[in-house]
């Protein structure tokens, strides 16, 4: 270790090496970020670093030090923090970092005691320092930084096989989840690769990005359920996963996807939402977590909802290979709670919007899953639903074995249809209109939900979508007509649609289809954009909203219908739009409700989902089912914080005009 | 000659303090990390934690003085005054730290108040005994002072040929250094 003459020689070959420019000097430069409240500690500190080549930085307190990591969110590689400090306990701090931008922390403290350096690990610290401090006790602090990364990328690249190895629970649909994650993990393994070459690099410390695959959403699903959602904090959340590469920030960020509120009710409501839709046929954890009660909370359903139609959005290839897409939603959808797959690797980037709509979507699985238990008879009044998905659609979900998602989608659809309408009743609020058309679309649109991907963040601002996917739904012209007979098969938007199309929503909506057109014209496209917004995490974007539209224009519509009552939480306004218009579809577009719901699918509700929006293409009301399907599809976030706020709120208009009272499932069978 | 005097009086100082039992291998962290780019490192950070720690005595005394006594107040007080004592190798003061929150521990009042001014007494003398150390070394001059730490570094820890290695490394002395390392 040379002595370091002045903190600007090495500071530069460091900063160069941080930023991937001399890898060879790895581990000089690495940029440490050093916490104590101790003035002494920290001047040794940072010189004993400094002696290591380290580029640090200190601060005194927590706050600071926690602004400092988000102003700078890669201008750190390793945080060393005290534990004991007057503003922030160093654990919380911990939480934070790991939560927020998750980089390896090191804790240090004078204490030795077991107990504390226990909690240091259960907090998820990489080390645990005694003090005081010896130089070569930070020498080798590098080993954490290079360690994580290297798990981060391990969890980018096989993801296909870790998928595989997971065992699906629920065997129809592990199939279709395995193919549909197969190809997305494929895709992502292709990604992950491109990024390796910087990867390689330790210096480099890129973080690489994670796609939420079916599989991995379902895990995370399932160890939020198992969790509570209470405690499910990322750490323990990661813990339970127990997936090599995953880092605690990919927890923690796609935690924050499905609880963008953090509100336990909506999460509670989501959860409760998307049991229901998956109801009893659809087992598999992810179905009973949430099942679990209402009280699962959302949280677990709606991430994986979200996860899945992230994943599926991520797989980006929705847009491309919709059916694929299509069959990842559907898995997701069906099976996330059953299939550990993580199908949905989709680029998380462009996905997002899709994931939106998922979420949304997902969120409506739940509730849809009520409905749909409720009524589990009234969703056999959709024809040939589950098969909705109709090959031609779903080309890509057969290959995933869309069977099982039709199937999937079909029972949940049953649920939903039953919930839905039972739902409707009893649920004025919000949830009624949500879970109206959750019900019904979720089934349907699970599918296509999903490809709309969450993006629907029916609740951020949804309403705004709705209301044009509304329109679009007119475009799309519930599309019945593209898809044959089955509206479950319209959905196969999904073979584009889902997803891909679903973030194109914005742009799809334009684009795809008479329904894409309308729909961007609609502005559909700018409330992806507010639920994007709204869901910060979420970048659904109602783009996939809009893109499932163009599949099926039932979907859009139901889409809009789904989210319509979900949107309605957010504006109520923008629900009555779309209640009413949604109530129309909702009688006849009960397909979309559904289908909506079957976005969210979260246990291929959006079979169910999809048959709905199919079964009423009523042009009038599929406008409004449009309305339905976006709000659905948009916020599956939203749905959830629409089904909240409807439920705290009461609110009863958008069921009204949505008609889910009416057409729940009765409309269903068309 | 008068340096070389100088030089092992301020080597001899040296090592008292840890013969002692002042201080503690910490101080050698400290004093390895003493360079050309920063000579008087050492220094600063005991100017430092004396600056700093003044605060929890005072906190400490008034703590003391309340009837009851808050316990775990006085514990918490301590850790971090003793955490910060131990960064610069006061080992008196550390010990006399742990003593003290071993009375807090077991609520024994008198035993922390009695401990506590030991605490103070051993803090007092050590900054007596830096601060002299310190002036002499300025005296020498820096590089000198790395000598004679050499050196010093020579002559007691003869048994810890990496730290003399670094130290002599650090002192950039050609002859005596390998003279040093041989031990």
């Amino acid at each position: 270790m040379m002595p370091s003459s002045s903190g600007g020689s090495w500071k530069s070959s460091g900063a160069g090496a941080g930023d991937g420019g001399v890898p060879d000097q790895f581990p000089a430069g690495l940029r440490v970020l050093v916490v104590d409240d101790d003035p002494t500690c920290l001047m040794i500190l940072e010189k004993m670093l400094r002696h290591c080549n380290y580029e640090v930085t200190k601060c005194n307190r927590a706050e600071v030090a926690l602004s400092f990591l988000r102003e700078n969110k890669n201008g750190f590689d390793v945080v060393i923090s005290d534990v004991h400090m007057p503003d922030m306990d160093g654990f919380k701090l911990l939480e934070h970092i790991g939560l927020e931008m998750d980089l390896p922390v090191i804790m240090m403290s004078a204490d030795d005691s077991k107990s504390v350096v226990m909690k240091g690990v259960t907090h998820g610290a990489c080390d645990y320092l005694i003090k005081p401090v010896r130089i070569e006790a930070l020498r080798n602090i590098w080993q954490h930084v290079v360690r994580k990364r290297k798990h981060e990328w391990k969890d980018f690249e096989p993801s296909a096989s870790a998928d595989e190895q997971k065992p699906p629970e629920e065997p129809d649909y592990s199939s279709s989840a395995n193919e549909g994650h197969n190809w997305k993990s494929t895709k992502r393994r292709k990604d992950e690769e491109d990024e390796a070459d910087e990867r390689d690099d330790p210096s480099s410390l890129k973080k690489p990005r994670v796609v939420w695959s079916v599989e991995l959403h379902q895990q995370f699903v399932a160890a939020v359920n198992q969790l509570g959602i209470d405690k499910a904090v990322p750490k323990k959340i990661l813990e339970r996963m127990n997936v090599p590469g995953l880092t605690r920030e990919n927890v923690a960020s796609h935690l924050q996807t499905f609880l963008p509120h953090n509100s336990k009710n909506l999460v509670q409501k989501y959860r409760l939402y998307l049991r229901r839709l998956s109801g009893s046929p659809l087992p598999g954890g992810m179905n009973v977590g949430f099942m679990g009660g209402p009280d699962a909370g959302y949280g677990s359903m709606s991430s994986l909802n979200g996860l899945d139609l992230q994943a599926l959005s991520a797989s980006g290839q929705l847009g491309q290979l919709p059916p694929q897409s299509l069959a990842t939603l559907q898995a997701v959808a069906l099976g996330r709670s059953n299939n550990s797959k993580s199908a949905i690797h989709v680029p998380v980037i462009d996905q997002r919007n899709i994931f939106s709509v998922e979420n949304p979507k997902s969120r409506y699985s739940e509730v849809q899953s009520q409905h749909l238990n409720n009524s589990s008879k009234q969703i056999n009044l959709l024809p040939g639903i589950p098969t909705n998905m109709e090959p031609k659609h779903f080309v890509s979900l057969q290959q995933s074995g869309q069977h099982s998602f039709g199937s999937m989608n079909h029972q949940i659809l049953i649920q939903m249809g039953g919930q839905s309408q039972s739902q409707t009743q009893s649920q004025n609020q919000v949830q009624s209109n949500t879970n109206a058309h959750h019900g019904l679309r979720q089934p349907v649109l699970s599918n296509d939900m999903l490809t709309r991907g969450g993006v629907v963040d029916v609740s951020t601002s949804v309403y705004n979508p709705v209301v044009s996917v509304s329109q679009a739904s007119s475009l799309v012209d519930f599309s019945m007509n593209h898809k044959t007979d089955s509206s479950g098969s319209s959905y196969p938007l999904g073979g584009s649609l889902g997803i891909p199309n679903v973030r194109a929503t914005s742009s799809a909506l334009q684009g795809d289809g008479n329904l894409d057109t309308k729909v961007s014209g609609r502005r559909i496209v700018p409330s992806y954009d507010v639920f994007n917004d709204l869901n910060q995490n979420r970048e659904w974007g109602l783009q996939d909203v809009g893109l499932t539209f163009d599949q099926s224009p039932h979907l859009i519509q139901v889409g809009l219908d789904a989210s319509s009552p979900l949107l309605l939480q957010h504006n109520h306004s923008s629900v009555s739009e779309m209640g009413g218009q949604n109530r129309n579809l909702a009688s006849g577009k009960v397909i979309f409700s559904p289908g909506v719901e079957a976005r969210t699918h979260h246990n291929g509700s959006n079979v169910g989902q999809q048959r709905n929006t199919y079964v009423k293409p009523e042009s009038d009301t599929d406008g409004s089912f449009h309305n339905t399907l976006y709000s659905e599809l948009y916020g599956q976030d939203d749905l959830l914080v629409a089904i909240m706020k409807q439920q705290q709120q009461g609110v009863g208009q958008p069921e009204n005009e949505f008609g889910f009272d009416g057409y729940a499932l009765d409309d269903l069978p068309v | 000659m008068e340096r070389n005097q100088m030089h092992r009086q301020i080597a001899n100082t040296r090592k008292l303090m840890f013969d002692q039992g002042y201080l503690d291998e910490q101080f050698i962290q400290l004093e390895e990390l003493q360079d050309g780019s920063n000579p008087n490192f050492v220094e600063e950070v005991v100017t430092l934690y004396y600056r700093d720690s003044a605060r929890f005595l005072s906190n400490l005394d008034q703590a003391l003085e309340k009837r009851p006594l808050d316990f775990s107040k006085l514990d918490n007080l301590m850790h971090q005054f003793k955490g910060s004592s131990t960064s610069i190798g006061a080992k008196k003061v550390k010990t006399e730290c742990t003593h003290f929150r071993n009375y807090c521990n077991a609520r024994n009042a008198e035993g922390c108040k009695r401990t506590f001014q030991n605490v103070k007494k051993e803090y007092t003398t050590l900054r007596k005994k830096l601060e002299a150390y310190f002036q002499m070394s300025r005296q020498v001059g820096p590089v000198e002072t790395a000598y004679a730490s050499s050196v010093v570094v020579c002559t007691i820890r003869y048994d810890t040929i990496h730290s003399l290695h670094l130290n002599i490394i650090h002192s950039n002395l050609p002859l005596r250094r390998c003279a040093a390392r041989s031990h």
